[in-house]
């Protein structure tokens, strides 16, 4: 197994003014490929803070990250972003689209950013769009798609340079029930099919999906547990998948 | 990709892309406008005083051409030196002077330059011919209208009249053989010439063998600034202007406009500068999430600059043209109104329309337009995206 993940003694402090906010306090674990793991834990417990730590957004107070075998906590701006680019899935709780895009678009960016021509990554945003089950919305603009629908978008944008790792913040914190089924259905085969996830979460059955479950509190981890298959019950949804291979 | 961004974000409020560019237009007009009256009013007496291709003026010493009324004593041997110079090509004599006319009970009077016709440059005939006979004369039409007179009438002149006796002396009858616009006068000041011989006569002996002003044109290769050091170091009487001093003269006198000039074109750029400022620092401020997010998933920074530079000059490349109109038509009606500026030649345009001036002007407003751009995008492109992220996902 692979380490995609490596986190050692993980620190994040926020000043406000001229008081020092800990919100990660010395955070370590591993995660391998192809896991897939939940951060839960109380509101202001420090799960944002680490994912972005994790996805080079951010830089620590202290400790370290790897990702992928390269260490990342102290990269500079313009190596961070390619690393971001080339190495990272991001997913929002908020869709964040670009409004002035087709979904076909929004999914292009991060591919004519790396370099690839017209041609190819136009054929690379439709396969994307119709893994997420959206082929035919290609031209939409995301003011013409559902909630589920922008975020099922937002995920093929996150999955367009191949990355090692997909992080999503609450990928579901503004779905219903419904669509967030889907949408967990959809991390769910998108971890068969061999991606890396970590995701952060309040929404139980998304947690309950994914195969791992680390707890915070305070900005430490309280538990990790790795959760036996026998013990998952989420309840499939028609999401009619297309045949892919990754 | 990016093209289709900064279009988009200029799109999603036309109302406030349009009136930007209103704005900006409008200052490029003011500035192109500046230029041109800048350097309009010295350009145009360049052209004037150029025209007619006399490069040297000798007038009484101490004296600018026409500054004063002193005039040249012994003209004739003046003349003759200048005239046997093998570099002088041409050397025309003016005697400035005022002609009466008896005209319906009234008197009109006019400015009257005597010229030796063959070799004048002080007029351009508009109809008829040249005045070669001593009896006749050449009139602008602001004289003409003023006689009520025309082309081939006879008139009766007086070089001198005193207005409290009502007696005319120095009186001849003269035909007008020539309609002319007079090239140093405004249009609407009434203005004759007429050969200098019958000038001088009808003055009396006051104003025999005297000029008011020589004009001389030199043989092509010569040099104009030894021809001038050496015409005033042989000729004690006179002082000898070359054009480019003459502009110089012109161009201290004009300094307040060109300050002026410079103070309001100064101001109009600012404006833009400002106005491109604000408009690409809300404009940035409304998308910080995107941007955030667009850095997020791996967009670099210089490219986020580089949409929001190019949102920027688009709006400057369909505001310059549109200045530039602008600026046209407003400085061709400022020049319509300033034209009837009393006492400047006809031909002298306060806006001139130098196209390098022109593209120097708005290519500078451009720069500065960019410019302003750079430091909000930058900035922009530059916030920690996380707290970013963070701020936009709670407001
Ligand atoms: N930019 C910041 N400046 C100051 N304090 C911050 C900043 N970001 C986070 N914090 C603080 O750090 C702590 C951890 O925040 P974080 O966003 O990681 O929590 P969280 O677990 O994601 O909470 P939630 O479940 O509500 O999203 C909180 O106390 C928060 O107020
Ligand atoms: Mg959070």
């Amino acid at each position: 197994m692979t380490a995609i993940v490596e986190v050692r003694d993980l620190a994040r402090e926020y000043r406000m003014g001229d008081e020092r906010v800990p919100a990660l306090r010395g955070v370590t674990f591993t995660v391998h490929q192809p896991e897939y793991v939940a951060i839960v834990g109380p509101s202001g417990c420090g799960k944002s803070t680490l994912l972005n730590l994790l996805g080079v957004i951010d830089r620590p107070t202290s400790g370290t990250v790897s990702i992928a075998g390269e260490r990342v906590d102290q990269l500079d701006d313009a190596r961070a972003t390619e690393f971001r680019l080339r190495r990272i899935g991001f997913v929002f709780q908020r869709f964040y689209l670009l409004q002035a895009l087709s979904a076909r678009e929004n999914v292009e960016l991060p591919l004519a950013e790396a370099g690839m021509s017209t041609r190819e990554r136009r054929a690379r945003a439709l396969e994307l769009l119709e893994y997420v089950g959206l082929g035919r919305r290609e031209r939409h603009r995301p003011s013409q798609l559902s909630g589920g629908e922008q975020q099922r978008v937002a995920i093929a944008r996150a999955l367009a340079n191949r990355p090692a790792l997909l992080l999503a913040d609450e990928p579901t914190g503004e779905l219903d029930a419904r669509t967030g089924a889907e949408m967990i259905a959809l991390f769910e085969r998108l971890n068969r099919d061999g991606t890396t996830i970590v995701v952060v979460t309040h929404d139980e059955d998304l947690a309950r999906a994914a195969k791992r479950v680390i707890h915070m509190r305070d900005g430490t981890i309280v538990d990790d547990v790795r959760v036996d298959p026998a013990d998952r019950r989420v309840e499939p949804v028609g999401l009619a998948p297309e045949p892919h291979e990754r | 990709m990016l093209a289709t961004l900064a279009l988009a974000s200029l799109l999603r409020h036309r109302t406030r892309t349009v009136l930007a560019i209103l704005g900006v237009a409008v200052s490029a007009a003011m500035l192109l406008d500046m230029v041109m009256l800048s350097s309009g009013m010295r350009e145009s007496f360049r052209g004037l005083l150029l025209s007619q291709g006399f490069q040297l003026r000798l007038s009484p010493r101490g004296t600018l051409p026409f500054d004063t009324e002193a005039t040249i004593r012994g003209a004739d041997s003046l003349l003759a030196v200048l005239r046997a110079r093998p570099t002088v090509a041409v050397a025309s004599p003016v005697l400035g002077g005022q002609l009466h006319f008896p005209s319906r009970g009234a008197t009109v009077t006019a400015s009257a330059l005597g010229v030796e016709p063959a070799v004048q440059g002080d007029y351009e005939l508009v109809a008829g011919r040249q005045p070669t006979a001593a009896n006749e004369i050449v009139a602008n039409d602001a004289t003409l209208r003023a006689i009520g007179h025309s082309l081939g009438d006879t008139v009766h002149a007086a070089a001198g009249y005193d207005p409290q006796l009502r007696t005319y002396s120095g009186e001849r009858t003269l035909r007008i053989v020539g309609r002319v616009r007079f090239i140093y006068l405004a249009l609407d000041q009434r203005a004759v010439a007429l050969p200098i011989g019958t000038l001088r006569a009808m003055g009396g002996p006051a104003s025999a063998d005297r000029i008011s002003l020589a004009m001389v044109k030199l043989r092509p290769g010569a040099d104009v600034e030894r021809e001038r050091a050496a015409l005033h170091a042989l000729l004690p009487r006179v002082t000898v202007t070359s054009t480019a001093q003459a502009l110089e003269q012109v161009d201290q006198r004009l300094s307040y406009f060109r300050q002026l000039a410079v103070i309001l074109g100064s101001v109009s750029l600012i404006v833009g500068f400002l106005l491109v400022t604000t408009l690409v620092t809300v404009s940035v401020n409304e998308r910080i999430g995107e941007i955030a997010v667009m850095r997020a998933i791996g967009v670099h920074r210089w490219r986020i600059v580089g949409q929001i530079l190019l949102e920027s000059s688009a709006l400057m490349v369909i505001a310059a043209p549109l200045g530039l109109a602008l600026g046209l038509v407003t400085a061709r009606w400022l020049d319509s109104i300033l034209a009837r500026f009393p006492g400047l030649p006809e031909r002298i345009d306060f806006f001139l329309f130098q196209p390098r001036a022109a593209w120097t002007a708005l290519g500078l407003l451009v720069i500065s337009g960019i410019l302003a751009g750079v430091y909000p995008s930058w900035r922009s492109a530059s916030l920690p995206i996380a707290v970013t992220l963070r701020q936009e996902a709670v407001g």
